[in-house]
């Protein structure tokens, strides 16, 4: 039995210790925001905060997510940051398939917390773990800028 | 492809919808396959629109979304003529029926081939503007007065610009009742107020606050989680699995056997993939257990020298090449692909003895339907399809192998089970886009100008394995394999198109964005520039030159050119490659430059694409398919390739088929031609057939490398190479 | 204990399954015991209470002393089940096959006397007068006891007896000449059993003993001779077998183990990683997979209190400072495909994103200009099996050039370290082919 604070709950869960948190948050707690793209940590569809750090859950195991805040997609509007990023994300209309985005909007709302300007270069270092299939890039780019203006 | 153009004769369906309101749909007369699906088919109480009497107009979605906007597009049509606005609709996936959600072009109710704003141009307005018509004559039978003095706008009909109103809603039992009206006015571009302005999707917020739905997140009462091993080499089968120790993994339900597969569920994905491995699967290989990629490359070398089916031949090419002041010849290669869309195959099922539902993002609703059917027993009407929502698609789930699969896995549970495939599934299994073998030889005189064009393309037929009635000339062409080699922009005086028929052992193919533009124009494009280059003329204006006679080429080509400031020097390594099509029905023209490191790193810089697609109808969404899927193909000519040994697919997730990422995205700029009365455009798959020649060209202008073999930069370029 | 393999194969799922839902490393906890160590020259005999609940087995469990001796690293091959042979050895003479030590009478080993076995491992010598490849340690198991080597024995010899006949070996002449190892023998076999030290204590003995005999660390730590035999006078002072720098584990401070503090050793040895001291890769992670990690915290303290008393050598690269920094401007393309397929997992600092595994600060291998073990993990990937976790990183060969990969490296190791990375194009290529 774990216990796992996710967007300021705790929930007790009786999953394997070495259970990726991926997996406990669509599969038992039926938070579904958050992707599975390619278990092995190179797509970044899976990205939720651990201590507003944007971390891979699909190598993040349940035992190694005890005692720190997990926050994810379904919450991330709740911060400053993540509310910015959502609504330069609409505001551009960065989507397509949108699978992906998810994480990526973890990952850019991490990174407006560490680097509120962030240059071109401070979004390639932060989001070139982040693939699109759909090639949004261009656009994500945009996003992040107008976020951090907004 | 010769695309259907919209038609007033088109045969609309109307009738009152179940508990009272409207639905309004329509059938294309003239298709074999959708008559005798009417004929056999009930009365469908659902359509594009329903409006029921409580208000709520639903928009139902004939084409699927995988991320294209087509939901959003296709509202539009619907909206513009329907007098609604796009917040006072909701849309649904349209259930299988061929009757009344065929596209045209496509021969069946599928999304694919950029066709399904063109199939939807007509239509959809036509359905619209009916609903509109006699919603209007509802209400001015109701207040006694001239249709002509009523006003309908945002849902509601007035008398008159100020009078008072009904609600579509309150009108919509009544004008189910009147007769469909034979001809309706379409508006004029010129009065649009939703087509051709830029329209926020209506799937955006679900997927920016993480609450849409797709496949991977359906959650049914009742439902356990499973996934699959395939036999890792085509048409092998299951030999041996540790049953025991699958099931003593914590979490685990049930161990399913298949001839070629072997499932594990469980109470969750962890259970069951750690029940897969400790399954430790073991493969009798079967007959393709030697198949490699330099097995498949030779048998496609061998074959080329047949002449194939002839597809197109005009004067003598041969002659003219024979008495050019030059010639060239090159052979062009493009590797198997696979799709690797960001959301990994995934099925929900619940067989029942009675009836089976389906949740599955599918391209092809009814062959989803179809294929439960067949490995359950079930009718196909007793397979209700819940369309999702798809994370990416390209082609890969116009196949319904993995629903197959499924249906076989889900008839032994008595429960509703989800069934992922890991990524290494999803790539290794994957139904793969062919390898392509191609040889053109070309004639320059003098001028510098082409007098004789070959080209023979080597390849698999994914026509001839999907869809046998799509072949043409009585079965002897898959016309996809010359698609966007026929039918340049140009002129050639003499032209010759070959195709060879050559299946590679132990690989099936199948569809991959931009089908067989993206192959075509590759190397059409590519060898255009060698000749450009061997003439010693600029590659714009050698195209010029040879697309004097066709304007829009002309007119995207030059918009690019000038967009991009071809011409204007660059420094040392750094160049600009071009590309021009016409495919999809629509004209684009895209410029890219780049950089080539002493190292053979290529850096993609920017890109400017100029496209004509004839009408638009969500500009924004026009801009975002020609990013996206220009960036789709330079990933893919960048670093895509699958390849095997000893029948097994090597590559397995994303860090050996590795995709273009942030750091590696080119600024992607889009430059519409406004041209609303030319026949209407796909876009969804132009960018990515334009992107591997453009990036080639750029290569070449930035180090003096000519490179026609797809991936480039996995060691072409480099001193070392990859392997 | 039930004698059933279920730590062997890292690449055995079953494994994975059963510490996946920890029911191994639960059942260890449960067989708290007091034993006794035998060491039999000298009737040298240790009480010792274990007073840690995770010290389960008796020393003369042959279960627990065929993974203390590791038998199933080279017996194994990957994908295979344990012991049954087949696993490729690569030499400079050629390639020869480890033999499948089931006790399968046609294939096996089903048909060895226990004289046979003890010569086997003692003396190189085996069935029927066979001369062993020296690629089989029994220049260390020549340590082991007898009593040892038989409970090994009996272990395996309870193990289901599976017929699996290996390729014949490929070495070329005169290395195919079994019978010139007597020659070899004479040179480079001590042929004794070990001697404990009564000048140190049990706890010291016992480590060399693991060290020395079960755990054959020299046999890829210590430097060879012309001959292949392992340079006494160098003992652990790091040498390169396989491609892969077996580093210094001396205790010199600088090149060896010398700065790490008991419990990080305990630790890295356990789990394969340490704080600011990278995790394991490479034959490092398959031997706690395959090994240390079912050791006893009692003979993993015995073996740090061992290593702490090997004579400092200054060989091989300098270990690394957590805290060391570069300056210098990193190459452009090394951040770009740092960033593309590293940063994943190890975040642009290399300190690790989701699990301690991934945290380089402080790896040796990072410190190492030359790149040795980085240039193996990225052609080859690692696994490395703790009691509770996999822990993977796939190779990356098969999409980024050479010219990609060396960046990546040389930008990790100029960032971690501060040193003057010079991996090139041609290191990775031939890496490739290692």
């Amino acid at each position: 039995m774990f216990e796992l604070n996710v967007n300021g709950q705790s929930h007790q869960v009786d999953v394997p210790a070495d259970m990726p948190v991926l997996w406990v948050l669509r599969d038992v707690l039926g938070m579904t925001g958050t992707k599975f793209g390619c278990g092995i940590a190179q797509c970044g569809a899976c990205t939720v905060h651990a201590d507003g750090d944007a971390v891979r859950s699909c190598l993040l195991t349940v035992a190694d997510a005890v005692g720190r805040q997990i926050t994810t997609i379904e919450a991330i509007g709740g911060t400053p940051e993540g509310a910015r990023v959502q609504k330069a994300w609409l505001d551009l209309e960065v989507v397509q398939c949108g699978y992906c985005q998810s994480g990526q909007i973890m990952s850019a709302a991490a990174l407006l917390k560490r680097a509120p300007k962030p240059t071109d270069t401070d979004i390639d270092d932060a989001m070139s773990g982040n693939i699109c299939r759909c090639g949004t890039y261009v656009r994500i780019r945009q996003a992040i800028h107008a976020a951090a203006e907004a | 492809m010769t695309y259907m153009a919209p038609t007033r004769r088109n045969f609309l369906k109307v009738g009152a919808a179940l508990g009272g309101g409207l639905i309004v749909g329509l059938r294309m007369p003239g298709n074999a396959r959708a008559e005798a699906a009417e004929a056999n088919a009930p009365f469908a109480p659902n359509a594009f629109i329903r409006i029921t009497p409580d208000g709520k107009i639903t928009f139902i979605m004939s084409h699927t979304e995988v991320g294209q906007g087509i939901y959003t597009s296709a509202s539009m049509l619907l909206a513009e003529e329907l007098e609604v606005g796009l917040d006072q609709i909701e849309v649904e996936p349209a259930p299988p029926n061929v009757a009344l959600y065929i596209d045209p072009n496509l021969g069946e109710q599928a999304t694919g081939g950029s066709t399904s704003t063109i199939a939807g141009w007509g239509p959809l307005r036509i359905a619209g503007a009916t609903a509109r018509t006699m919603l209007v004559q509802a209400a001015a039978q109701k207040w006694r007065v001239d249709p002509a003095t009523c006003v309908a706008a945002r849902g509601v009909v007035r008398r008159g610009a100020n009078g008072g109103g009904l609600t579509y809603g309150q009108l919509a039992t009544a004008a189910a009742a009147l007769p469909v009206p034979k001809d309706v006015a379409l508006k004029p571009p010129s009065a649009f107020t939703l087509i051709g302005t830029p329209q926020k999707r209506l799937d955006t917020p679900g997927k920016v606050n993480g609450s849409l739905q797709f496949g991977m997140d359906v959650q049914i009462p009742g439902m356990k989680i499973g996934t699959v091993a395939a036999c890792p080499v085509r048409g092998g089968t299951l030999r041996q699995i540790d049953e025991e120790a699958a099931r003593a993994v914590p979490g685990v339900i049930d161990v399913v056997k298949l001839d070629d597969a072997v499932a594990v569920i469980g109470d969750h994905y962890w259970a069951a993939i750690t029940g897969l491995r400790a399954a430790a699967a073991q493969w009798h290989d079967g007959p393709h257990g030697g198949v490699s990629t330099a097995g498949i490359i030779d048998a496609l070398k061998q074959a080329s020298d047949s002449d194939g089916f002839t597809a197109l031949k005009r004067g003598d090419p041969h002659a003219a090449i024979a008495g050019a002041a030059k010639s060239l010849e090159a052979v062009y290669e493009l590797p198997f692909l696979s799709h690797a869309p960001m959301e990994p195959i995934n099925t929900t099922l619940h067989v029942r003895p009675d009836g089976a539902d389906l949740w599955v993002g599918t391209q092809v609703p009814p062959r989803a339907q179809a294929a439960v059917a067949k490995n359950t027993g079930l009718k196909p009407e007793q397979v209700t399809v819940h369309n999702q929502y798809m994370g990416g698609a390209f082609g890969r789930r116009l196949d319904v192998d993995s629903i197959e699969q499924a249906a076989r896995i889900a008839k032994n549970l008595s429960y509703p089970v989800k069934l992922i495939w890991s990524r290494e599934e999803d790539i290794t299994q994957d139904l793969l886009r062919p390898y392509y073998y191609d040889r053109v030889a070309a004639g320059l005189d003098a001028d510098g100008k082409i007098v004789g064009w070959t080209h023979r393309t080597t390849c698999s037929w994914v026509m001839a394995r999907w869809a046998p009635p799509g072949m043409k000339e009585g079965g002897k062409l898959d016309p996809d394999t010359v698609e966007g080699a026929m039918e340049t922009p140009y002129d050639f005086p003499a032209q010759l198109n070959q195709t060879v028929r050559s299946e590679p052992d132990g690989v099936i193919t199948a569809w991959w964005r931009g089908v067989g533009p993206t192959h075509n124009i590759f190397v059409v494009e590519g060898f255009v520039d060698e000749l450009a280059a061997e003439a010693g003329i600029d590659p714009v204006d050698f195209r010029r030159r040879l697309a004097a006679r066709n304007p829009r080429a002309l007119g995207v080509l030059n918009l690019a050119a000038e967009k991009s400031g071809w011409g204007r020097k660059l420094p040392k390594g750094t160049g600009r490659g071009v590309s021009l099509q016409f495919a999809f029905n629509s004209y684009v023209a895209t410029v890219l430059e780049v950089s080539v490191s002493d190292r053979g790193e290529v850096a993609l810089h920017q890109a400017h694409v100029a496209a004509d697609v004839g009408p638009v109808v969500n500009p924004d969404t026009l801009r975002a398919q020609l990013q996206g899927g220009l960036i789709f193909g330079l990933s893919m000519a960048m670093f895509n390739e699958i390849t095997h040994a000893n029948g097994r697919v090597l590559q397995s997730n994303f860090h050996d088929y590795r995709v273009l990422r942030m750091n590696e995205a080119p600024d992607v700029t889009v430059h519409i031609v406004d041209n609303p009365t030319a026949p209407i455009g796909g876009v969804g798959e132009a960018g990515t057939a334009s992107a591997s020649a453009a990036l080639a060209n750029a290569i070449f202008a930035a180090s003096g490398r000519r490179l026609r073999r797809i991936p480039f930069a996995t060691g072409q370029l480099a001193e070392t190479g990859r392997s | 204990m039930k004698k059933k393999q279920f730590f062997f194969d890292r690449k055995n799922p079953k494994t994975f399954a059963r510490f996946g839902s920890l029911p191994g490393y639960r059942r260890v906890s449960q067989e708290t015991k007091v034993f006794c160590f035998f060491f039999s020259k000298k009737k040298y005999v240790l009480p010792l209470l274990l007073l840690s609940s995770s010290l389960a087995y008796a020393a003369d469990n042959g279960e627990y002393l065929t993974r203390a001796a590791d038998c199933a690293a080279c017996h194994t091959k990957p994908g295979n089940v344990p012991f049954t042979g087949g696993r490729a050895i690569k030499l400079p003479v050629g390639t020869i096959y480890s033999p499948n030590i089931t006790p399968d009478k046609d294939t096996g080993v089903g048909n060895y006397t226990d004289d046979e076995w003890v010569s086997a491992l003692q003396r190189g010598v085996g069935h029927n007068g066979k001369y062993l490849y020296p690629a089989m340690p029994y220049n260390s198991y020549t340590l082991m006891s007898r009593q040892d080597a038989l409970a090994i024995k009996s272990y395996l010899f309870s193990l289901k007896p599976v017929h699996n006949q290996v390729p014949a070996n490929s070495l070329s002449f005169p290395f195919n000449q079994r019978w010139s190892l007597w020659f070899w023998n004479q040179v480079n076999n001590p042929a004794h059993r070990f001697e404990p030290d009564t000048q140190k204590s049990a706890d010291w003995n016992r480590g060399a003993y693991l060290v020395q005999a079960l755990g054959h660390c020299g046999q890829c730590h210590t430097p060879r001779n012309w001959m292949q035999g392992l340079k006494q006078g160098d003992q652990l002072a790091g040498a390169k077998q396989q491609g892969w720098l077996a580093y210094n584990i001396t205790s010199d401070k600088t090149h060896g183990i010398g700065g790490w503090s008991d419990a990080d050793l305990r630790q890295y040895l356990s789990t394969g990683t340490a704080p600011n001291h990278g995790p394991a890769s490479g034959p490092m992670a398959e031997a706690i997979t395959d090994s240390l990690r079912y050791l006893t915290a009692a003979d993993i303290a015995a073996i740090v209190t061992y290593l702490r008393d090997v004579p400092p050598q200054t060989s091989g690269p300098p270990a690394l400072l957590a805290s060391a920094k570069t300056a210098t401007t990193p190459d452009p393309l090394g951040v770009h495909v740092f960033n593309d397929a590293c940063a994943g997992c190890h975040l642009p600092d290399g300190q690790g994103r989701q699990s301690a595994w991934a945290s380089l600060a402080g790896d040796h291998s990072v410190g190492d200009p030359a790149g040795t073990n980085m240039l193996q993990i990225l052609a080859h990937g690692s696994e490395l099996r703790t009691n509770d976790r996999l822990v993977f990183m796939h190779e990356f060969t098969r999409s980024y050039t050479n010219e990609e990969l060396a960046a990546a490296a040389n930008y990790l190791t100029t960032t971690l370290s501060g040193r003057d990375s010079q991996v090139t194009a041609a290191d990775i290529a031939a890496a490739r082919t290692e």
